[in-house]
């Protein structure tokens, strides 16, 4: 780790590094002494068995929880979220699995949803107008980049697009805004085989704009078939991070659902 | 996982592709399909086309009386109370809440600003003051606990109506301020009641009130965020809140806002009625539920304009006069009212399952 200094951040400096993060509710120990860490450019796979605490740990790294102990940080800093908001206003983006869209407004509109543009003159400063060309042309253009225009028109409302074409502009619309990494989670979960197939298609083009990404998934195969690293989550911390090239997926099942202990080796950090 | 059903081949089929608009299922709608579109995109219009056909009947039937400047200005007039409180209702209903408490806060505010005066020998402005405070505060008190204590809309304003309206009885002692007293000493607030003549229309400031009230807010509703974020809110809260909006802030601002232009709406009732009765007004309620569901705004939230709102009080207004002065039974105008009522909520219930 060199961030001792100003600023000098090496290409190895993780994007979010988590040390011994915990969470409790009550009794329940949703985060125990967790780790985490996602590198630059990477997509990092997270699975682990219902309740095993992986969408508690990316909630806190995205400050939709804060935890009781434990250190966050951010391309080198610590941080510490108090709302999710904080973490957006970061760059951090979040593709939620409901996807987080209202069905009756437009595209654009969903886009700029909380983070509208206003126009700069008079209207937009005392009768706060929306400056819709502007959204529009934004929203169109993000769409294009990721060869998503296959909708009529931009102010199409959200609720006429099929599942795939949803998650599309829903991820498009994080790739817009994330500058420093997008959560997705389980974008894969409700489409069929071939928006499953074009989704993934688009998580790697996000990917290779150079965003990191976290990918929580139940789905193996769509996590082996992107994913650079894969964090195993179990009974509340990271248990290893594997290579999806030198493991098999039976084992990564094993390891997530305790049927096999990680050999230390594999652990990397 | 489950497989999508929506044609998953003509999304893998548009992957390809890489021109920046594609058009698929274009021009290949049936008529009520692209019918049913239009409705979906412009949520005011089955109300306006109702409004101008009850219109063409009516003055067909009736002939100048009913087809004139006179008559015409008169179904405003007569609505304009409904309209203004129509706006705050429709403001709540597109959060995908319902407020029952308007035309109690309608009537406590304009006994407040009556009582004030007179009472307390307030200068008339401040009275109004206090009661456009009131309004708003009451407004707030409904907000807060939909949005933050979490209770539902309509048991808070269930409940609201019956506390504000109680305290108007007991605050008033059932007594009316008499419209040639207020001319006399206070006739700030007959204000609205205010009339004058363009050629052979009749307006009051109430209307113009009424109609710069529902221009003001169809501009925030369509092109401000803010507006973006209350039809967000009643589409889908949660999903509203994960992108970011303040939906507690929406809510509040909503409500205060109703609670406002409900006070306004009783500053208006005193220029229509004279005076200031503490048992006017008791129809607000179901009169604005009645011309926000007419105007195709969804009781389920997130969808509608402030438009068509008016259209609906409109479409009762013109009912009720047309009927009247055909000498019908006014029985007759609760009966299409009703049928208006049931019939908009089937074409919402249509709408709402578009696709395309």
């Amino acid at each position: 780790m060199d961030q001792e200094g100003i600023n000098i951040m090496s290409h190895n400096t993780p994007v979010v590094e988590g040390r011994g993060i915990v969470k409790r509710y009550g009794h329940v120990t949703a985060i125990d002494h967790s780790d985490f860490e996602l590198r630059q450019g990477e997509i990092l796979a997270v699975i682990g068995d219902n309740g095993a605490g992986k969408s508690s740990i990316v909630k806190a790294i995205c400050g939709a929880t804060i935890p009781d102990k434990g250190e966050i940080l951010i391309e080198g800093k610590a941080v510490s979220f108090s709302s999710p908001l904080e973490a957006r206003n970061m760059g951090i983006e979040i593709v939620h699995q409901t996807l987080a869209m209202s069905p009756a407004l437009s595209i654009a509109d969903n886009m700029f949803m909380g983070r509208e543009i206003r126009k700069t003159g008079f209207m937009g400063k005392y009768f706060w107008q929306l400056d819709r060309p502007a959204m529009e042309e934004f929203a169109r253009d993000k769409l294009n980049e990721l060869g998503l225009m296959t909708v009529q028109s931009i102010n199409q409302s959200v609720e006429t697009l099929s599942g795939g074409q949803r998650q599309g502009v829903a991820v498009a619309r994080a790739a817009a805004f994330a500058s420093k990494f997008i959560i997705m989670d389980e974008p894969t979960a409700a489409l069929g085989v071939k928006e499953s197939r074009r989704v993934l298609e688009l998580i790697q083009d996000v990917k290779s704009r150079g965003i990191p990404i976290i990918l929580i998934s139940h789905n193996m195969p769509h996590v082996f078939e992107v994913a650079d690293r894969i964090h195993i989550h179990r009974l509340g911390k990271r248990i290893c991070i594997v290579d999806p090239k030198t493991i098999s997926m039976s084992d990564a099942v094993a390891l997530m659902t305790g049927a096999m202990t990680p050999p230390g080796a594999t652990t990397e950090t | 996982m489950s497989e999508s059903t929506n044609g998953p081949d003509d999304f893998e089929s548009a992957v390809s592709r890489t021109e920046s608009v594609a058009q698929f299922e274009n021009g290949r709608r049936s008529f009520a399909a692209q019918f049913q579109h239009l409705l979906h995109v412009n949520p005011a219009f089955v109300p306006l086309i109702v409004l101008v056909a009850a219109i063409a009947v009516f003055g067909l039937l009736l002939g100048d009386k009913f087809f004139s400047p006179f008559a015409m200005t008169l179904i405003l007039q007569q609505v304009q109370i409904v309209g203004i409180v129509a706006a705050a209702q429709s403001l709540v209903i597109l959060t995908a809440g319902i407020d029952l408490s308007v035309g109690a806060i309608m009537v406590f505010s304009s006994v407040i600003m009556g009582q004030f005066t007179f009472r307390y020998g307030i200068p008339t402005p401040i009275a109004v003051l206090c009661g456009l405070a009131v309004g708003t505060a009451v407004g707030a008190l409904n907000g807060w606990l939909v949005s933050r204590v979490k209770l539902p809309p309509f048991i808070v304003t269930l409940g609201m109506w019956q506390i504000v309206l109680a305290t108007n009885f007991l605050y008033s002692a059932n007594e009316t301020i008499r419209s040639q007293d207020i001319e006399a000493n206070a006739s700030f607030l007959q204000f609205f009641g205010t009339q004058f003549k363009v050629g052979g229309a009749n307006f009051t400031f109430g209307v113009v009130f009424m109609l710069l009230l529902i221009g003001a807010l169809s501009y925030a509703l369509r092109h401000t965020p803010w507006g973006r974020h209350v039809y967000a809110v009643g589409d889908d809260p949660e999903a509203a809140q994960l992108s970011g909006v303040n939906v507690h802030k929406t809510l509040m601002s909503v409500y205060m806002l109703s609670g406002l232009i409900c006070a306004f709406a009783g500053w208006a009732l005193i220029g229509r009625i004279g005076s200031v009765s503490p048992t006017s007004g008791q129809l607000a309620n179901i009169e604005s539920i009645t011309a926000v569901v007419i105007g195709g705004i969804s009781l389920f939230g997130g969808r509608g304009s402030l438009l068509g709102s008016l259209f609906g009080a409109l479409i009762v207004g013109v009912f009720t006069l047309g009927l009247r002065l055909l000498g019908a039974d006014p029985q007759w105008t609760f009966l299409l009212i009703g049928f208006l009522i049931i019939t908009a909520v089937a074409v919402d219930q249509w709408i709402r399952k578009v696709s395309t």
